[in-house]
């Protein structure tokens, strides 16, 4: 069973050092140790995005993300987990790692 | 059999086995929606074939077979229309099978499942009293004044979210037991407490319904974790709550406070039950934890014929040692109402004008502090605190007691 763990933000400003630092502890020692690392990665702002949309026929180019919203998509972690309680355990300690507000959601 | 008595052995069947079977056929075939419907119909269909056919002689397990029977036909129905995917999607749970007579585990699988704290509070009420009490869909809906339709909506949405996002069927490990078991318990004293002093002004002011389910409940975790102090505390707290229920609310359908009940009307069977639990922990010297102290601070009035005897120094001592665990400006608006008694009204209103800036919204502050001020004398303020407290309280009685006391006023 796989989970999208995104990392919420309100904040401009990437990672400070010591949350880097807290991050990569964490993939380390807790997902890649254990067999629930998939996939990692951390987003440019979302000042940075292009919508695309091509349901015309031609492609439209938008600058900027698909919603303004105060809270954006900073970052995010695919892990493997057995059941929702072992992937909110996990989460628990990423949102601690990266000091950012976390949301866990089930793969179909 | 008459039909009474035949209606009355469904209904005790209904009460004592729903949860089993709910719980075996979730284990079985891992959904519950699956499990739901069919423990339905088989009891439908209890209703229908018990008449004539008579009462089985253990019912429970007749009912189970009806619904693991009921259940197969479903899916097989399904997997002919080519829905393959219900299989897949059976709920997750990594146990080895147990053998059969574990079943009182199944129960308490359930119970953990529909209070996850994945799960809004207001779900984990609606599917513990669907799933675990057996109410139906209608009932809740009435109990928490919500359109049948978005109650039916929101049991569905909890049902594919605890499918979708794998929440597990299972009892959790000892590390997370405290934290999940006083989840459980706060659902089931929401329950009684919506019971016992309903907040909306279109019920009744005490709906025994709620409360006697709660207890229902409460009992029965009691049975499933006989060693735990808290569930412990909660049912004796409940139990101590609900032998006054009766002394509560006057004829005229006014709330009576604990000061002026008919102590003679208040039920001995369950003080004398509730007793028994608060000394039982009490015996086991480990530290208490809040329902423990709450139920040990209503076994303090309980014990007290006559108000005047009520031993308020042991009130305020054990509100100390609450506060201590649980610094909520409520539980610090309790024990100024004891110390009222022992120090006097003075002091007490000291201690609840220092909660004004986190309790200005709710009523019990106003209502308190009106009570104060009425008996130190100052009749012009304690009517504008009656007035807030009326503005701000939902519960009928409450409104109704709180107007003849500011009516009362010179």
């Amino acid at each position: 069973m796989q989970y999208l763990v995104s990392v919420i933000d309100d904040t401009a400003g990437s990672a400070t050092p010591d949350e880097m630092a807290a991050i990569n502890a964490f993939n380390d020692d807790r997902l890649k140790a254990e067999g629930h690392w998939v996939f990692a990665g951390g987003l440019g702002s979302p000042s940075t995005a292009t919508v695309i949309d091509s349901r015309g026929g031609e492609a439209v180019f938008t600058d900027g993300p698909f919603l303004e919203s105060k809270e954006y998509l900073a970052g995010f972690w695919i892990i493997e987990a057995a059941d929702l309680d072992v992937a909110l355990k996990l989460a628990a300690e990423g949102s601690k790692a990266c000091n950012r507000k976390i949301e866990v959601r089930p793969f179909l | 059999m008459s039909l009474v008595d035949v209606r009355e052995a469904v209904t005790q069947a209904h009460h004592e086995e729903w949860a089993r079977v709910v719980a075996s056929l979730t284990r079985r075939f891992g959904d519950l929606d699956i499990a739901e419907e069919a423990a339905a119909e088989a009891f439908a269909t209890a209703v229908e074939r018990w008449p004539a056919d008579g009462v089985p002689p253990s019912p429970g397990a007749w009912l189970t077979t009806t619904a693991n029977r009921k259940a197969i036909d479903r899916i097989r129905r399904e997997n002919k229309r080519g829905d393959k995917q219900k299989e897949a999607q059976l709920l997750y749970d990594d146990d080895p099978r147990e053998p059969p007579g574990a079943v009182d585990d199944e129960r308490l699988r359930l119970i953990f499942t529909c209070c996850h704290p994945a799960l809004a509070m207001e779900t984990r009420v609606a599917l513990t009293l669907r799933m675990v009490a057996g109410l139906t869909v209608p009932e809740i809906a009435r109990a928490f004044l919500v359109q049948e339709t978005a109650m039916g909506r929101r049991i569905t949405r909890a049902k594919a979210k605890i499918k979708t996002a794998r929440i597990p069927y299972r009892v959790p490990s000892a590390e997370d037991l405290p934290a999940r078991v006083s989840g459980v318990l706060a659902v089931l004293f929401l329950v009684f407490n919506e019971g016992y002093l309903a907040t909306g002004p279109d019920t009744d002011p005490v709906r025994h319904d709620l409360t006697a389910e709660a207890i229902r409940l409460t009992r029965l975790i009691r049975a499933l974790m006989p060693e735990d102090g808290e569930v412990a505390g909660l049912l004796a707290l409940m139990l101590l709550t609900e032998a006054r229920r009766t002394a509560r609310v006057s004829a005229s359908g006014e709330l009576v406070t604990l000061v002026e009940q008919n102590r003679g009307t208040w039920d001995a069977a369950l003080i004398a039950e509730g007793h028994r639990l608060v000394r039982e922990r009490l015996a086991a010297g480990v530290a208490p934890g809040r329902y423990q102290i709450l139920a040990a601070i209503s076994a303090v009035h309980t014990s007290a014929r006559d108000v005047r005897d009520t031993d308020w120094s042991q009130v305020v001592a054990l509100y100390d040692q609450l506060v201590h665990i649980d610094p909520s400006p409520i539980i610090a608006l309790n024990r100024a109402i004891a110390v009222a008694e022992l120090d006097g009204p003075e002091v007490a209103l000291a201690a609840v004008d220092r909660l004004e800036h986190t309790l200005a919204g709710y009523h019990a502050y106003h209502a308190t502090r009106a009570d104060l001020l009425r008996r130190l004398g100052y009749s012009k303020k304690s009517r504008a605190a009656y007035g807030k407290a009326i503005e701000l309280a939902g519960n009928t009685a409450e409104v109704a007691y709180l107007t003849r006391r500011r009516d009362q006023l010179g």
